[in-house]
């Protein structure tokens, strides 16, 4: 006589009181757990839950566009967000500004042993919360644990996946003299967010990370059909090192008018405080694009109709230059050179 | 943003452009320092020589903290969180100093020096109550303005009997540097730098008032206007100065008044000649040894002085020999007369001290005036 198997039981996650252990990344139950009640919980759809090695995905409409971030920020939590759902953003904007649709996206987590289960399910569901709102599934991910120490509590690498329509064509080395730059709204304010946490600066408003999707606003400025050369999101380096990048890649001078810049009042001051230009400062939802002089009206309408483009600024113009060099006239009234930012002038932002 | 913004006004800035152009004689060339780095850096920041005409120029002075530190001081700070294992606290800029084998502090960081930057020697103090087994060295550096509150620091740490903390003092003087310029043969005897007056620093006379500017004036008959660290100050203070060049005066004046008296800060001073005294000579990057011209930390608070604590000993080290940081740095060139400058000597790569600090004339020229040549 066998005896009859009996359904053992599972002690469930504490995702209040518990923390990440070795076990977790070891490929035992504690991990098959920790992705069934936490991930698949929060991120789960029917791609996710076909369970095999790899996403069987449905063909699309057009050329496949894929871009991949990682995400390593400190503090993890920060006004106006958090990583997880800048992981989200962070690489729907990379394939939006690229002109496409994206559709999908993966996630490697490097969890560090001792982290509290309750941070990481926040961090979950608010990548759950930025996937859902950007109309994105998240279709396959890994999980890795790694000792005390070697880690800082979570790193996020997602990749992007979405489909890019055919007849749209945006790349870097499409500006040409005559184009005009416009912005999509205020710079600065995802890393003067994170600054003003880390170096305890209080203003009566807080300042909020714009940390945000466009992928809407990016759909909306490609269905006025104007004659759009480049989008790209002003991440890393600011705007500064975004503009310089299409400089050096069209071969083309852009000139730039400081007072056209739409800056917040709080990100200026706390730029001030801390000797900081915030020309270099990283945003996370807020893109420029080059376009036709001639549809430039056009384009900054629909951008300001949409609530992520409601400060949309034109801010400059493409002219010749052998020396690629963007200059900007300041507010002062005298001309000066905008470079990349040199050296790193704030650590572990996004 | 309110009481910023209305140094930076660009009707006013065309007026005093307006009136500049107006009072400048045709006749006369008008060469002018900045002393500060700071003044060095609102100048390029905000495109000031755009606004001047071709007869005024600027000259960039040797008032940059990072600029003049010399690589033995830089070589000191990486052998203490190197070889010492200390924790070594420093200014932001400092870390990328070039040092002695190909080093600087960012590097030496990357070998496993554990060199932190910090915003105030306040946040060194903090590291040091939270890190009780750990050493933890402040590499003090700068001129007046940030010596009060290093002395401050040493004076908290010798109250709380704070044990594992100590300052690398490599603190400067700001008129020894001037008088140094003052006397140097090119300005002094061959007169191959035309020096017509100063803009005297903002924030040091805060703390030094300005009445030690006056010798200047008396002795040497150059004019100085101390001036504040904004746009429309450097405007209004060249203004003030080409007005004492065309009438013959040579005084010091304050357009700096929101914040500068003549005698300074004297709770400050008092502090600082509390917990300090005068180096006999002290090397200066781009200078060479100045008398006088820096401090030390007093025998009474001698167990917070990390030359004291760690016998360290100075050695000179020589520049490399095709950055002209000593000569930018005393007037006598230009970045753009350097061999090297934007070509090896960029900021991602500096060969010199200039190119490190954005108030250091190279990067300053590199990271925003590099479009217009006639202007550096």
């Amino acid at each position: 006589m066998t005896t009859p198997s009996k359904k053992g039981y599972t002690r469930p996650l504490d995702l209040k009181h518990g923390h990440i252990d070795m076990s977790h990344g070891g490929g035992g139950r504690a991990m098959v757990q920790l992705i069934a009640d936490l991930f698949a919980k929060y991120l789960g759809n029917e791609y996710l839950a076909q369970g095999n090695d790899g996403a069987v995905l449905p063909p699309g409409n057009g050329r496949l566009v894929v871009s991949t971030d990682s995400h390593v920020v400190s503090p993890l939590f920060f006004p106006g967000g958090d990583i997880g759902s800048l992981s989200v953003h962070g690489t729907v904007n990379d394939v939006a500004v690229m002109g496409a649709t994206p559709l999908y996206l993966t996630a490697g987590f490097i969890l560090e042993e001792g982290f509290p289960l309750s941070d990481l399910a926040r961090i979950v569901e608010s990548m759950a919360r930025a996937a859902n709102q950007a109309g994105v599934k998240l279709v396959a991910g890994d999980t890795k644990v790694v000792e005390q120490g070697k880690g800082d509590g979570i790193f996020i690498t997602t990749t992007g996946i979405g489909f890019l329509p055919e007849g749209v064509h945006l790349s870097g080395d499409l500006a040409r003299p005559g184009d005009v730059l416009l912005v999509s709204g205020s710079i600065g304010d995802h890393g003067m967010a994170i600054m003003s946490k880390r170096e305890n600066l209080s203003f009566d408003a807080p300042i909020l990370s714009d940390s945000a999707a466009l992928n809407g606003l990016t759909a909306v400025m490609l269905a006025t059909g104007a004659a759009i050369r480049v989008m790209r999101d002003a991440t890393r380096g600011g705007l500064a090192a975004t503009i310089n990048e299409i400089a050096q890649q069209s071969g083309v001078g852009i000139h730039l008018e400081e007072s056209a810049i739409p800056l917040k009042a709080e990100v200026a001051a706390a730029c001030e405080l801390l000797g900081l230009d915030p020309l270099n400062i990283a945003n996370e939802g807020k893109l420029i694009a080059v376009c036709a002089a001639e549809d430039a009206e056009k384009l900054l309408a629909a951008m300001r109709a949409h609530p992520l483009g409601e400060d949309a600024a034109m801010i400059g113009k493409v002219v010749e230059d052998a020396n690629a060099f963007v200059q900007m006239k300041t507010g002062f009234g005298g001309r000066r050179m905008v470079d990349w930012l040199f050296g790193e002038q704030l650590p572990r932002i996004c | 943003m309110k009481y910023v913004d209305e140094f930076r006004d660009g009707d006013v800035a065309q007026g005093l452009a307006r009136a500049i152009a107006a009072e400048v004689r045709p006749d006369l060339r008008y060469n002018f320092m900045e002393f500060c780095g700071g003044h060095t850096h609102a100048i390029s920041r905000y495109g000031v020589p755009d606004l001047l005409p071709d007869n005024v120029r600027m000259i960039h002075g040797p008032g940059c903290p990072v600029c003049v530190l010399p690589i033995g001081r830089i070589d000191l700070a990486i052998k203490l969180a190197l070889e010492d294992g200390v924790i070594l606290c420093t200014y932001a800029d400092t870390v990328r100093v070039p040092a002695s084998g190909g080093l600087s502090l960012m590097r030496a960081k990357a070998r496993g020096g554990d060199i932190r930057m910090v915003y105030a020697v306040t946040d060194a103090l903090k590291i040091a109550r939270d890190n009780p087994e750990k050493e933890v060295v402040f590499f003090a550096i700068g001129f007046e303005t940030t010596t009060p509150p290093t002395a401050v620091a040493i004076k908290i740490a010798d109250a709380e009997g704070l044990k594992n903390f100590s300052v690398l003092c490599c603190h400067v003087l700001t008129p020894s540097a001037i008088a140094n310029i003052l006397e140097s043969p090119e300005v002094r005897l061959l007169g191959t730098v035309p020096l017509d007056g100063f803009i005297g620093p903002a924030h040091v006379s805060t703390v030094i008032g300005s009445r030690p500017y006056e010798f200047f004036a008396e002795e040497y008959r150059k004019p100085v206007v101390i001036a504040g660290f904004e746009p429309l100050d450097v405007m209004q203070a060249i203004l003030m100065l080409v007005r004492q060049v065309n009438e013959g005066r040579a005084e010091v004046e304050n357009e700096f008044t929101r914040a500068v008296t003549p005698d300074g800060n004297e709770k400050a001073q008092k502090l600082v000649s509390e917990v300090f005294e005068l180096r006999r000579s002290f090397e200066w990057r781009g200078l060479g040894e100045v008398p006088y011209s820096a401090l030390k930390i007093r025998q009474r608070y001698a167990e917070f002085d990390a030359e004291h604590r760690y016998h360290l000993e100075y050695q000179p080290v020589a520049d490399n020999k095709a950055c002209e940081c000593g000569a930018i740095l005393r007037g006598v060139k230009k970045p753009t007369d350097c061999k090297i400058f934007g070509t090896v000597c960029t900021p991602e790569n500096p060969m010199g001290s200039c190119m490190v600090s954005s108030e250091g004339a190279c990067a300053a020229h590199y990271t925003y005036g590099r479009h217009n040549p006639d202007i550096s």
